[in-house]
């Protein structure tokens, strides 16, 4: 009966997701997703007869009540971090699942698959924990979001994983518990190790695959209980994080192997090499004029829209343009930001409705009949050297193709290279004029110039 | 290999292929909010916490038990919760609210 219980819970999980897929049924279908883990959650108290109800009711007291503060405290800028966050903590309690069945078993009952499948569990929940919170500090900007590595770093991080490798081989002969906790130290290991050198672009990857792994650990920690509902709710998120780090990587144009592995944007951000004397600089007036006269804007917003909170300032903008019968759309690169779909859920909390954003495919064909494009807080995404310089590092990425707009306005705090300390000659293009500001000081500004223009 | 591994491999490969069928086309508009779900799915792992909780004995595996219950609650709790918040922002329809209106909330 349990497993039949178990497979309608995984059936709520299933069409929770395939809901989520869509617009209008998304919010039914997380509902859905819900649902489906507290019956999941009521049959098994059901089912043991006997519950340690101190132990459960303390620990489901204390996780809802931290859960519920950290979602609804949680600023929209900061959802990646807090993704993150959690994915961390899953990745957790399926490694504390699988030690703690391990010693109730008794290692040395353990039949060699079964030993597997605990190191499995052990090791990728420890480095889900330990990666999600390294991933969470560079987020937070409690580590610097660079790359952080020096020569060798993939020969450690070879050296370890091999020493994983034969601690987990030992862990399944030996029958003793010992190896299990060496693996859950080396797993915390691991994870640090592999997203230290991961520069903070590249977080969209890095969270999605972090994701992915905080399923398969549950996945595995289901093989260690013999538990179904585990395996198929791991193996639904396993799947769905692979997904989109594979996006992900596509977006940049590069193998997942090649941003986990390549310190990619590891230079010294090096000051720029255009030269500065052929920048415009404009004036916010001077902005407000080449808009409030423009027949379509597209704003294209990046991390520093996220950074400089400006998302609402960047509405009001846009609000006052459609009053005076300005078109206005957002063209969103699928890597903004921090975590895929960053800018969306921006843009959604600042009440831009979906319909105006529009991706990659179809923002590039209209950007030769746009008047204005904004570009708030983006960089690498708007870099024309990705389309025609083909010694540089982002050569071959996709991106939006601003430059072919009449005008381009780059709101941005200076000069700097983006996070690949690749120069951009887009800001040294005759149609582009550079707005060195605070991207919500700058858009602030911009609400009362236009209604001046 | 034992029958329940067995069976149990056939399920997460079936289940694996019915999760990369069911998310493969969502636009990027949901990109987030869909990780943010799924993530919360992940936590299903409660399940196993609180059997491994019951289960154990000594107290080394009632700590991982209650360190496993907490951390698998945060995750279940705090996951939905958080997507549910984002996807209302999603629906709501675009309020003809005036600038100056929000001028305050900034």
């Amino acid at each position: 009966m349990i497993e039949l219980s178990y497979l309608a819970a995984a059936v709520l999980f299933i069409v929770g997701l395939k809901r989520l897929g869509h617009p209008k049924t998304a919010r039914s279908g997380n509902g859905l997703a819900a649902l489906g883990m507290l019956w999941a959650v009521v049959v098994t108290l059901i089912d043991l007869g006997t519950v340690s109800w101190g132990i459960v009711i303390v620990g489901v007291v204390i996780g809802a009540v931290v859960g519920a503060v950290l979602a609804r405290r949680v600023q929209m800028t900061s959802m990646p971090e807090l993704v993150a966050a959690f994915n961390g903590f899953g990745g957790s309690a399926s490694a504390f699942v699988a030690l703690a069945e391990t010693l109730r078993a008794d290692p040395s009952t353990l039949s060699v698959e079964t030993g597997i499948t605990t190191v499995f569990s052990v090791v990728v929940g420890s480095l889900t924990l330990s990666g999600s919170f390294i991933a969470y500090g560079k987020l937070q900007g409690l580590i610097a979001g660079r790359p952080i590595g020096f020569a060798g770093t993939n020969a450690i991080n070879l050296l370890v994983a091999l020493t994983t490798l034969g601690v987990g081989v030992w862990a399944t002969l030996a029958g003793t518990m010992l190896p299990y906790w060496i693996l859950a130290g080396l797993g915390l290991a691991l994870g640090v190790l592999a997203v230290l050198p991961i520069g903070g672009a590249d977080m969209p990857v890095v969270i999605s695959l972090l994701n992915s792994a905080s399923g398969l650990a549950a996945s595995s920690a289901g093989f260690v209980i013999g538990n179904s509902a585990l395996i198929i709710g791991g193996a639904l998120v396993g799947a769905a994080g692979l997904i989109l780090s594979v996006l992900m990587s596509d977006a940049m144009n590069r193998s997942l192997a090649n941003v986990l592995f390549s310190k990619f944007g590891g230079g010294d951000a090096s000051g720029p090499s255009g030269d500065a004397a052929s920048v415009k600089r404009a004036t916010v007036e001077d902005v407000a004029i080449a808009l409030g006269y423009a027949d379509n804007v597209v704003v294209v917003p990046g991390y520093g829209m996220a950074v400089a909170q400006a998302q609402h300032a960047l509405r009001d903008v846009a609000q006052s343009l459609e009053a005076r019968g300005v078109s206005v759309t957002y063209a969103i690169h699928p890597v903004a930001g921090r975590m895929p779909g960053h800018m969306n859920v921006l843009l959604a909390e600042a009440d831009v409705p979906y319909e105006q954003l529009l991706d990659l495919e179809e923002s590039n064909p209209r950007f030769s009949q746009t008047d204005v494009v904004i570009v708030v807080g983006a960089n690498d995404v708007v870099n024309p050297s990705a389309r025609n310089d083909a010694g540089s590092p982002i050569y071959g990425m996709p991106i939006l193709d601003v430059d072919n707009a009449r005008t381009v306005v780059v709101i941005k705090r200076s000069l700097s290279p983006g996070f690949a300390g690749i120069d951009n000659p887009l800001f040294y293009q005759d149609n582009t004029m550079m707005l060195f500001a605070d991207a919500k000081v700058a858009l602030e500004g911009l609400v009362r110039a236009v209604a001046n223009v | 290999m034992s029958e329940a591994v067995i069976a149990g491999t056939v399920v997460f490969v079936l289940a694996s292929f019915v999760g990369f069928e069911v998310i493969a086309k969502v636009p990027p508009t949901l990109h987030t909010p869909l990780m943010s779900g799924a993530n919360a799915i992940s936590g299903i792992t409660i399940v196993g916490a609180i059997t491994a909780a019951s289960l154990g004995s000594g107290t080394t595996a009632s700590i991982l038990g209650l360190l496993a219950i907490i951390t698998a609650t945060i995750n279940v709790v705090g996951g939905f919760m958080v997507t549910d918040r984002m996807l209302e922002m999603f629906k709501r329809k675009p309020s003809p609210r005036s600038a100056q209106d929000e001028a305050g909330e900034a």
